[in-house]
């Protein structure tokens, strides 16, 4: 019988959550791990999910609903750091020594957000009036309306896109996928409240990968004037009121530009998770050249990573979505399931 | 008559080489421009003459330099340079003496023990057993030689220079004179024993096989070998054993290379050893590009067959100027050689003139590099404020570039025109300082700029004379700090020790291994045009896995550009010196005890 089978899930994330439940829910006994005093992960800070304004809130309390309905053991403020495998089953351990023991592992450690101060270029950390998209989402979700440091309306917005994603200097190659997206909702949200504000979305090309995303850059242009400029930032600036120049090109015009404006939005790429080569040391799992954890393939077997009995699930495996990392961690209870199955004896 | 012949194929190996030399030598200091000669004329009459003869025989002769680096490859180029030196001219003397002349053919010393088969004249003894032991010492640098072709490890090279032809025909040959020359004085001295210690031991193994015919053969195949080598040296590497003395005399008068490739391009190309010092060094080796060096680039030189994929592969960091025993201005000559290859790019930059220069005492000029790291200029504005002296920040809302990174990328004119345009403004200042706070620009202000009195300050300059003069007042956290030397700083403009003695005053500072003149590179360099940004991380993480050996706290530089490359690595904390001396002084020392005492313990299990 595989149901006094144990499974244990690294990070309660959504992804994380959804695994346990599933897994919880099948009659498996799992312990959810998590590094922090809540569930949900970096959603918490969220304010509103692309593309139809949908609150993050209520997919973190249904997540919690049915992790806790069906029985799952979250342990919080416990950050694994070592995965050791001991007489066919699985010893995780975190730095002050407290073990668990499992027979598979899903690891849903998620991503780590881009340091938008290592683009020292934009100033983010020296300025006041620079911030990211995630700070954003915090402010909206926190004060529910965006001023300057000044504690003033801004009257010009810039959303700068692609900050630490598809930038080889930064050692980032790949495309962090939903920020695209993401500046777009952002912008619109700032119309609303900012309904006389400029705002303009500095882009390199835009990425709308899903569904009704095209619509609602369409939307954001022809509803909310947000006006939308081909090209790379090169620099900002402090001005003497705190306002900020900035310097880029538009690629379309082919000329150079400079612009001022009273807020900067950084948004900023997802990159692998800090614990991702923690876990590569005792050779259990490995990463791909991005820093990702590698699957067995990314096709048919996405869940899997290169040890047996350990699997993946959400953005430990490369930049997605909400829904999309709840349907890959769905995917990965599958597999944890049909993993057992087979080593039942 | 037959015995006399054996001169020959030495002979005509002399004339051929002697034509060559009048030849080159002529056509290089024709080639030079009015003033250099002047320069070289004036400097033949003044002390700087006895200096160069000094430096050719402590270098060209003694191998001072390859000593210091590396005492066995020392030993082996002394061997044969010096113990060479020494054979010809103790030979000299022995033919004198022997002679009762101070006028005596001067091949006479080459083929002494052939012609001269007696030991009855003053101190023959002395000299022959001289003369042994003089072959030995040669003889000991001629295997040793051989050995590093082969063994290259067992002197400490990682690499060493790949050959071509002519160079094979010209080492063959010189490995071939010395046994031979061997071969051929122990025949003689079985034959007529006039040998001392080496060529008598040999002599007897030869027992009752010598004969006249074979002496006149052995001493024909050596006077061959001699020959070859005078012949194949000018199409060779060794032709630098000449023309270094030339180069010495030339350097020595303060003759530089401007920009413009002159005969001195050939002096220096042509004095390259090819010993393949710089090879070792050189970091871009780390991240397999093989083919670029400086040994590489003067010998492409010198055979026309430069590309543009080679010249253009360089950091431009100057450690091969540090490591090349010649001397030789690998970085000025490197430059001068994109200039010359490079298409003229033609902007007229009139964007420019728009900006009127304002008045003040101290000019700030942050240049592109300090823009992309806008903590460095809100740090050098604080400092500003502090000093309450009148400053212009010129480059603050339009910022020209001070021209260096096009003068690196051989782009003359183009860097000539905003250097133009800057001067005019710098001027119309009236200011009596410049205060730049990135390197790059610092060395092209002083190099290329005409400024007259206007005097170019390195922030860090500035900085310590503020803290000197009590307008700045600092706090020592104790935190452990290493500083990067930039190589547009260091190694090129000298400056080591003003950023140092600001940092100590913050800070502890921790010397490491590689610094000052063999610091890292950070692999972020202007001047590589051709260089990937992979091959770039693999330079950059070379040096920061160094510097993590050493547990800093901070990584100190002076450069924006280094900043920007090292901060990007992520596991090191990457901050500029003004910005260090900013931070403390906003915030009083906290001194954690619990974190002293761990750093305690670190300080004492230095390795350093």
């Amino acid at each position: 019988m595989i149901k006094n089978k144990h499974v244990a899930i690294i990070g309660g994330g959504i992804a994380g959550m959804e695994a346990a439940a599933v897994l919880a829910k099948q009659g498996l006994k799992v312990t959810l791990i998590e590094k922090e005093a809540i569930t949900g992960g970096k959603l918490n800070d969220w304010h509103h999910l692309f593309p139809d304004f949908f609150s993050p809130k209520t997919v973190i309390d249904n997540l919690i609903a049915k992790t806790n309905h069906s029985g799952v053991n979250v342990v919080y403020n416990t950050e694994i750091s070592k995965i050791e495998k001991l007489n066919g089953r699985f010893e995780l351990s975190d730095e002050r020594d407290t073990k668990f023991y499992s027979d598979a592992v899903i690891i849903a450690s998620g991503f780590r957000l881009f340091d938008a101060t290592l683009k020292e270029e934009y100033g983010y950390g020296i300025f006041d009036n620079v911030i990211t998209s995630v700070d954003f989402e915090k402010l909206m979700k926190t004060e529910g309306k965006l001023l300057t440091a000044q504690k003033t309306e801004p009257k010009r917005i810039a959303i700068i896109h692609c900050v630490g994603s598809r930038d080889a200097k930064t050692g980032n190659t790949y495309c962090s996928k939903v920020c695209c997206i993401t500046g777009i909702k952002q912008a619109i949200e700032i119309n609303k409240i900012l309904p006389d504000s400029e705002i303009y979305c500095f882009y390199m090309d835009l990425r709308l990968y899903g569904l009704n995303f095209d619509s609602l850059y369409l939307h954001a242009q022809k509803q909310h004037k947000i006006q939308f400029i081909r090209g790379r930032l090169s620099e900002i600036a402090e001005r003497f009121d705190k306002s900020l120049q900035l310097k880029t090109e538009d690629t379309l015009q082919g000329r150079p530009l400079r612009i001022n404006v009273d807020t900067v939005i950084l948004l900023i790429g997802m990159e692998p998770g800090a614990s991702n080569n923690l876990f590569t040391k005792n050779n259990k799992v490995t990463i791909d050249e991005n820093g990702f954890m590698k699957p067995i393939n990314m096709h048919e077997n996405r869940n899997s990573s290169t040890h047996d009995g350990i699997f993946l699930a959400g953005t430990v495996i490369c930049p997605m979505a909400v829904n999309e990392s709840i349907e890959n961690a769905r995917a990965a209870a599958f597999e944890v399931i049909s993993y057992l199955e087979k080593n039942k004896l | 008559m037959i015995e006399k012949s054996i001169i020959i194929p030495f002979l005509i190996g002399l004339i051929y080489l002697s034509i060559i030399f009048i030849y080159r030598f002529t056509k290089w200091i024709r080639g030079l421009s009015k003033l250099d000669k002047l320069r070289l004329m004036q400097s033949l009459k003044s002390r700087r003459f006895m200096l160069s003869l000094k430096e050719i025989f402590m270098e060209g002769l003694l191998h001072h330099k390859i000593f210091l680096k590396n005492p066995i490859l020392g030993y082996m180029h002394m061997s044969l340079a010096f113990g060479w030196f020494l054979l010809i001219l103790i030979g000299h003397i022995e033919v004198m003496c022997a002679k009762n002349s101070i006028f005596v053919p001067f091949h006479l010393a080459i083929f002494f023990r052939y012609f001269e088969t007696t030991k009855n004249f003053a101190f023959s003894g002395v000299f022959s057993f001289l003369m042994d032991f003089l072959l030995l010492f040669v003889l000991s640098g001629v295997c040793m030689a051989m050995l590093k072709r082969f063994k290259k490890q067992m002197f400490g090279m990682k690499r060493t220079t790949r050959l071509k032809t002519g160079d094979r025909i010209a080492l063959i040959s010189l490995w071939l004179i010395f046994p031979l020359r061997l071969a051929a004085e122990s025949m003689s001295a079985n034959l007529h024993g006039n040998g001392s210690f080496l060529t008598s031991t040999f002599g007897n193994f030869i027992g009752n096989s010598g004969s006249e015919t074979a002496n006149f053969i052995f001493w024909m195949l050596y006077s061959f070998s001699l020959g070859f080598f005078f012949i194949a040296l000018p199409n060779s590497r060794y032709m630098h054993i000449f023309t270094e003395m030339l180069f010495i005399f030339v350097r020595n008068a303060g003759i530089k290379l401007k920009k413009h490739n002159n005969t001195f391009t050939d002096i220096q190309v042509y004095s390259c050893s090819r010993c393949g010092l710089c090879l070792d060094n050189c970091q871009l080796a780390t991240a397999g590009i093989n083919n670029t060096q400086s040994v590489y680039i003067l010998k492409n030189i010198r055979n026309k067959n430069l590309t543009d994929e080679q010249l253009f592969n360089c950091l431009l960091c100057g450690k091969c100027e540090v490591d090349c025993p010649v001397g030789i201005n690998t970085i000025d000559l490197r430059i001068t050689q994109r200039i010359e290859s490079t298409l003229q790019y033609n902007s007229s930059y009139s964007y420019l003139e728009d900006i009127p220069a304002q008045k003040a005492d101290v000019v700030y000029f942050a240049g592109c590099m300090t823009h992309l790291t806008p903590g460095i200029i809100s740090s050098m504005k604080k400092i500003f404020q502090m000093s309450g002296e009148n400053v212009w920040f010129m480059d603050e809302e339009k910022a020209p570039c001070c021209g260096r990174p096009l003068m690196q990328a051989g782009q003359y004119e183009a860097a000539s025109k905003l250097i133009f345009n800057n001067t005019k403004k710098l001027l119309g200042s009236n200011a009596k300082k410049l205060i730049v706070s990135c390197p790059i620009c610092y060395k092209v202000f002083k190099e290329d700029y005409e400024l007259g009195k206007m005097e170019i300050v390195f922030h860090a300059e500035y900085i310590l004379q503020l803290i000197k003069d009590n307008v700045i007042k600092v706090n020592n956290s104790n935190e452990r700090i290493i500083y990067h030397d930039p190589c547009e700083l260091g190694r090129t403009m000298n400056m080591y020790d003003e950023p140092r003695s600001v940092l100590q005053e913050t800070g502890k500072l921790i010397p490491v291994k590689n610094e000052k003149q063999t610091a890292w590179c950070c692999g972020g360099s202007l001047g590589n045009l051709k260089i990937s940004q992979e091959e770039r991380t693999i330079l950059r993480n070379q040096a920061v896995e160094d510097y993590l050996q050493y547990k800093p706290d901070i990584l100190a530089t002076a450069c924006p550009m280094c900043k920007k490359t090292f901060a990007r690595h992520r596991e090191i904390k990457v901050l500029d010196i003004s910005e260090i001396i900013t931070n403390s002084i906003s915030k009083p020392t906290e001194e954690k005890i619990t974190k002293q005492k761990t750093k305690n313990k670190i300080h004492e299990n230095e390795f350093v």
